[in-house]
């Protein structure tokens, strides 16, 4: 839902590190975006090709890696993929879990063409 | 030619950064900021008009509202309590530049604890710090037991649970064990108490806690 301010910061970011590097263009933008943090790629992608234009980082490709959060049993310590209707481990029933990763948002790199090409 | 320059840069950073610059004007002042969230229509200003009605007289209290018309403010301004309303034009979240901008209307160094009323909304607040110290969510009646499950990250991040709406248990099929496994898989030992703003049940724990915080903050400061 609010993917335009967030876009906007992806954009500052990738600007910031694109000039830093002495960067003509920007190619792709490489993020990584947990399952927990509600963002909708293409909104992503949409407000992107608005924002970016008139900018070294026009029509650059976005790669989303996905990161799932996952429950871990500590009773029998399998690991499984949260669903969103109940926490029980599918392997021994147990109830005794915790969940782990997927809050992650971040840019982890950008692709680019320096400027001596 | 081509290159890959590694980044690795919270897309959320220019919002942390003005967080922590509000955390340390709060700590400076040696005020308590909370951030409450919960889904429109949980009670959250029910929550803070009846926490505000019981602390008063013991703390110093102001309020900032993130919301789009004044009409919850006016009720706790009408208690003599500082207020200030960050109008939020619609967004769906409160972020930490919208509160940094809102700190000046409010004499910081005379509060003891800060209430900042977020967004209605079980998805995006969770997402932007706010530079506050405690997260409160408040889940309710009847919203449903799937709640945790629905909104893992809501509930993920949360220093205090409050269940309101306790008197609708009874005609509701709300299960309270399979609300409480969910919340605790995903926030284990998480401070949770069930409470009804209308009948006042649970809220003498609710305020203990929070009196609590607040004296602990204010002997840090």
């Amino acid at each position: 839902m609010h993917e335009l301010g967030v876009t906007q910061s992806l954009l500052d970011i990738a600007l910031h590190h694109g000039r830093q590097a002495g960067a003509a263009r920007i190619n792709e933008l490489n993020l990584v975006v947990g399952e927990l943090s509600s963002i909708v790629d293409d909104s992503v992608q949409f407000y992107w090709d608005m924002l970016s234009e008139g900018t070294i980082a026009q029509g650059a490709r976005l790669n989303f890696k996905r990161v799932p959060a996952e429950l871990h049993c500590h009773d029998c310590e399998h690991r499984f993929p949260l669903n969103h209707q109940e926490y029980v481990c599918p392997m021994c029933g147990s109830a005794n879990l915790t969940v782990s990763g997927g809050e992650e948002f971040f840019l982890e790199s950008i692709d680019v063409d320096l400027d001596e090409t | 030619m081509p290159n890959t320059i590694p980044v690795v840069e919270n897309i959320l950073s220019a919002n942390d950064q003005i967080a922590t610059q509000t955390r340390a004007q709060l700590d400076r002042d040696g005020v308590l900021a909370i951030n409450v969230m919960a889904s429109p229509g949980g009670g959250k200003t029910s929550v803070i008009l009846k926490t505000i009605e019981a602390l008063h007289d013991q703390v110093r209290i102001g309020v900032m509202d993130g919301d789009i018309v004044p009409l919850d403010l006016e009720k706790i301004a009408e208690l003599g309590i500082p207020v200030s309303l960050i109008n939020t034009g619609g967004n769906c979240h409160l972020d930490a530049n919208m509160v940094h901008g809102a700190l000046p209307s409010l004499q910081l160094d005379a509060l003891d604890l800060l209430i900042i009323e977020n967004v209605g909304n079980l998805i995006c607040p969770a997402a932007f710090k706010l530079g506050t110290h405690l997260n409160i969510v408040i889940a309710s009646v009847p919203e449903g037991d799937d709640k945790p499950y629905k909104y893992p990250a809501m509930f993920k991040g949360a220093d205090v649970l409050l269940l309101n709406k306790m008197d609708l248990c009874e005609y509701q099929d709300f299960n309270v064990d399979y609300f409480r496994h969910g919340v605790e898989v995903l926030n284990p030992g998480l401070a949770f108490f069930p409470i009804s703003c209308r009948t006042g049940e649970g809220f003498d724990a609710w305020l203990d806690w929070l009196r609590d915080r607040v004296t602990q903050r204010s002997s840090v400061g």
